[in-house]
C-alpha cells in the first residue's frame, strides 16, 4: 500500500499510536467498549487530511458507524462524520480520490477478486478494483462466481458459529477453485486472512493476495518501484 | 408453537449435517436468486418503488392504532366483525369460540404464519375439529407432523423423493410420483375438503382501513377456496398488517410480488370486503378479523426496533442469506426464520429464549441489501446484541475480554508490548502446531482453517527502518 501510494506521490504518516478501530467490540454488543475505542482513534487520526486503510471493514466501521454511535452528542457526532468523510479504504482511495483508472506495470498470471462484503454493501466498492485490476498488464481478470456471497468470516461468529462459518467458507473455496484463477485478490485483511486459512487448510494452489500487493507486483515488474517489501 | 430458539447451535449443528437438507436449500437459494434478480433487473426504477414502499408502510406503522380504528369502523359498517387479542391463548381461545357458535366442525386453513405463531391447528385439533391446510406445501408439513422452514415455501427443505414417499404413506399414490402428479393427487384431496368446510381461516398479507378489505395474494387458489367456500370466514392477522389508505397498496403489492417469487404479480390476490350479500351467490355468511398482538405492540413502542414492523414477509431475507442456506429455516427454532427472524423472534418469545439468534449472522449486510422495506436489519441485529449486552446477558468471560480488549487497545505502549511479545510467541506455537495452546477460539478456528502465520516482523518495524523517511 505504501508503494502504490507513494507512486502517486501521496505523503504518507503512519501514526504510531494506533491500535484498533473497535469494530470487535462494536459487532459484539459492546457499545461502551465501541465507543472508547472510537475516541481513541479520533485522537491519532483528527487531524490527518486523508486516513486510508487496507480492510473495507475498518473502513465501513469508522464511515457508517462512528457518527451513529455518537448521535446523541451533536459535537462529536460532526467531527466524527467529518473525520468520516476524509476515511478511505485503499482502493476507494485511489480511484475516487486520486481518480486513478489505468494501473501501470506488469503482472502476468490469472486473478479473481472477491467482493468483501462492508467494502461492497457498506462502501459501495464493485467496480474500481475490478478496473484497476484489468488494467494490468498481463494480468487476467477471471469473474468469480457469487463474488458477492460472504465468505464466513465475520469476526467473533467464525469462532461463535464455526460449523455455519465453515460451510459458507467451503462453498465460498468452490467458487474460488471453479474460477480456475491463480491468486484471489480482495481489499480486506481479515476476509483475506480466512479465506487464506481455508485455501492453505484444503491445500489449493490458489494464493490469497491484497489488491495491494498485486499492484505493488506490477510497480516492481515494470521497475516503477523499489526493491523494497511494502505490503502492508 | 414451541419455541426452541435457544437451542439454535444444537439444531443448526444437526442441520449442517443432513445432506438431502443441504442439497434442497441450494437448489432453493438458486431459483429464488434467479427469480428475484430477473424481476428487480426488468425494473429500472426499483428503487425509487423500494424507497415508496418504505415510506408508505413507515407512515402506516407511525399511525398504527389510527389505523387499526377506521380499519374497525369500516370493516363492521359492512356486517364484519373485529376482534382484538393480546397473546395466543386468547387469539385461539376467541377462534374457538367463533367455530363453535358457528356450529362448524371442519375447518380448511390457507398459509398463514400467524396461525403458526399462535399453534392454532393443535388447539383446534385438540378441541376436536378436523383442520386440514389447503395451501400445497403446508398440506406437505401437517402430513409430516412437522413446522414451516420458509415464511412463503414452507415445505422447501423437503425432497421430490421425500413429498413421494409421504403422500404414498398417507394418501396411497404411486411412490415414484413426478411433481405434477404429486400436485394432482394433492388436488383432489384437498378440493373434496374445500367443498365440505364449515370454516375457512386464512392469515391477511394486507388489510385496509379506507376500505376496510382484507387483501390476500397467492398462487394456488387455495386461498380463494378457503375464503368463498365455507359459511365462515376467520382472518387472523398481525397488527402490523394495516395500510391507512387503498393508494398505498398497489406499490407493496408490486415490492411483495417480485421480491418473494420474482413474479410481476401473482395468480390470485383476492379483495374481501364484506360476508356474502343479499345477491352475491357465493361468499360466507360470517366475516371475522382477529387482530394479534402478540409482542407487536412491544416491538413498537421501541423506534430502535420499530421498522421490524415493516416487514411484509417476502422471504427475501432469508433466500439472499448465508446463515440459512446453511442451516434451513427449523434451526431458528419458532416460526420466523433467517434475518427477520433473528430480529423479530426475541420481541415475540422474549430475548432471553432467543439471545442466540442476533448473533448468528456474519453481518454480510445482503439482508438489508434485499428488503423491499429497506429494513435495516443487520443494525437491527447489532442493536439487539448491544441489548443483550445492556441487559448484562454477557457472558463473564466474553466481559473481561471486552474490558480487558479496550484498555489495551487505548494503551498504545502496551499494545505495542504485546504485540512484540505476543508476535515470536504465537508464531512458535502456530509453527509447532500447537494451537490447542491458544485456547477454544483457535481450535474452533483451525477446524477448518489454518491459522495465519504473520511474518517474523511487522509493519510497524519495517515502516521505521525503511519507509518513515519516505526513502522506501
Amino acid at each position: 500500500m505504501v508503494k502504490v501510494l507513494r507512486h502517486y506521490d501521496v505523503e504518507l504518516e503512519f501514526p504510531g499510536n494506533q491500535t484498533c478501530c473497535g469494530q470487535p467490540a462494536f459487532n459484539a454488543g459492546f457499545r461502551r467498549e465501541a465507543r472508547e475505542l472510537a475516541l481513541a482513534f479520533l485522537d491519532v487520526f483528527e487531524d490527518c487530511e486523508a486516513v486510508v486503510s487496507p480492510s473495507g471493514s475498518c473502513v465501513a466501521m469508522v464511515k457508517e458507524y462512528y457518527p451513529k454511535l455518537f448521535s446523541d452528542d451533536e459535537e462529536l457526532s460532526g467531527r466524527f462524520q467529518s473525520l468520516a468523510d476524509r476515511t478511505w479504504e485503499f482502493s476507494q482511495y485511489l480511484t475516487e480520490v486520486l481518480g486513478v483508472t489505468e494501473f501501470p506495470g506488469r503482472r502476468d498470471g490469472s486473478l479473481t477478486w472477491h467482493d468483501c462484503c462492508h467494502s461492497l454493501r457498506g462502501l459501495g466498492v464493485r467496480d474500481g478494483p475490478r478496473r484497476l485490476l484489468a488494467s494490468v498488464e498481463g494480468a487476467e481478470l477471471r469473474e468469480l462466481e457469487k463474488s458477492d456471497e460472504c465468505c464466513g468470516f465475520g469476526g467473533l461468529f467464525s469462532v461463535k458459529f464455526d460449523k455455519i462459518s465453515s460451510r459458507m467458507l467451503s462453498n465460498k473455496l468452490a467458487c474460488i477453485e471453479k474460477s480456475g484463477a491463480e491468486s484471489l485478490v480482495a481489499t480486506d485483511c481479515s476476509c483475506l486472512m480466512h479465506m487464506a486459512g481455508g485455501l492453505e487448510k484444503s491445500g489449493s494452489e490458489v494464493r490469497a493476495l491484497h489488491l495491494a500487493e498485486v499492484l505493488a507486483d506490477a510497480l516492481e515488474e515494470s521497475g516503477a518501484g523499489s526493491q523494497e517489501e511494502a505490503s502492508s | 408453537m414451541r419455541p426452541r430458539s435457544d437451542q439454535f447451535h444444537e439444531l443448526s449443528s444437526r442441520a449442517l449435517e443432513d445432506d438431502s437438507l443441504r442439497e434442497a436449500l441450494k437448489r432453493a437459494s438458486s431459483s429464488f436468486h434467479a427469480a428475484k434478480t430477473d424481476a428487480v433487473d426488468s425494473m429500472p426504477d426499483w428503487e425509487e418503488l423500494r424507497q415508496r414502499g418504505h415510506d408508505r408502510k413507515n407512515r402506516a406503522i407511525e399511525n398504527l392504532p389510527e389505523a387499526l380504528e377506521t380499519f374497525e369502523k369500516n370493516f363492521r359498517s359492512r356486517g364484519g366483525e373485529v376482534h382484538y387479542c393480546e397473546d395466543g391463548a386468547s387469539a385461539r381461545d376467541r377462534i374457538l369460540s367463533i367455530i363453535r357458535s358457528s356450529g362448524g366442525s371442519s375447518v380448511t386453513k390457507s398459509k398463514s404464519m400467524v396461525t403458526e405463531e399462535i399453534a392454532l391447528n393443535d388447539h383446534l385439533e385438540a378441541a376436536g375439529l378436523s383442520v386440514l391446510e389447503g395451501d400445497l406445501g403446508e398440506y406437505i408439513i401437517q402430513l409430516a407432523g412437522e413446522h414451516p422452514s420458509h415464511i412463503i415455501a414452507p415445505a422447501i427443505h423437503k425432497s421430490r423423493e421425500e413429498v413421494a414417499q409421504l403422500f404414498h404413506d398417507h394418501l396411497g399414490s404411486d411412490p415414484d410420483a413426478d411433481i405434477p402428479e404429486l400436485t394432482r393427487v394433492a388436488r383432489k384431496t384437498l378440493r373434496e375438503a374445500f367443498l365440505e368446510a364449515d370454516i375457512g381461516i386464512s392469515g391477511a398479507n394486507f388489510v385496509i382501513a379506507e376500505t376496510g378489505t382484507i387483501v390476500l395474494v397467492e398462487n394456488e387458489g387455495n386461498i380463494r377456496m378457503s375464503t368463498t367456500v365455507p359459511r365462515v370466514h376467520i382472518a387472523v392477522v398481525g397488527i402490523e398488517k394495516v395500510l391507512p389508505r387503498r393508494s398505498d397498496l398497489a406499490t407493496l403489492l408490486r415490492l411483495l410480488c417480485r421480491s418473494a417469487t420474482g413474479q410481476r404479480v401473482t395468480s390470485y390476490i383476492s379483495f374481501i370486503s364484506a360476508p356474502r350479500t343479499g345477491v352475491e351467490g357465493d361468499g360466507p355468511e360470517k366475516l371475522h378479523v382477529v387482530f394479534l398482538d402478540a409482542g407487536r405492540s412491544r416491538l413498537w413502542a421501541d423506534p430502535t426496533q420499530r421498522e421490524a414492523l415493516n416487514c411484509i414477509r417476502c422471504g427475501a431475507c432469508l433466500n439472499f442469506c448465508p446463515v440459512y442456506e446453511s442451516v434451513g429455516g427449523h434451526s431458528y427454532g419458532w416460526v420466523y426464520p433467517g434475518p427477520i427472524g433473528s430480529v423479530i423472534t426475541p420481541h415475540y418469545i422474549g430475548i432471553e429464549k432467543a439471545s442466540q439468534l442476533p448473533q448468528a449472522s456474519s453481518l454480510c449486510g445482503r439482508c438489508g441489501e434485499v428488503c423491499p422495506m429497506k429494513i435495516p436489519l443487520p443494525d437491527m441485529l447489532l442493536g439487539l446484541r448491544a441489548k443483550a449486552v445492556e441487559a448484562g446477558s454477557a457472558g463473564f468471560v466474553e466481559k473481561l475480554s471486552m474490558r480487558s480488549f479496550s484498555l489495551l487497545a487505548r494503551s498504545p505502549r502496551l499494545w505495542r508490548l504485546l504485540l512484540a511479545f505476543g508476535r515470536p510467541f504465537y508464531r512458535l506455537v502456530v509453527r509447532a502446531g500447537l494451537a490447542a495452546v491458544l485456547g477454544g477460539a483457535a481450535r474452533r478456528w483451525s477446524r477448518s482453517r489454518s491459522l495465519p502465520l504473520p511474518g517474523r516482523s511487522g509493519f510497524r518495524r519495517w515502516w521505521r527502518e525503511n519507509a518513515e523517511k519516505g526513502g522506501e
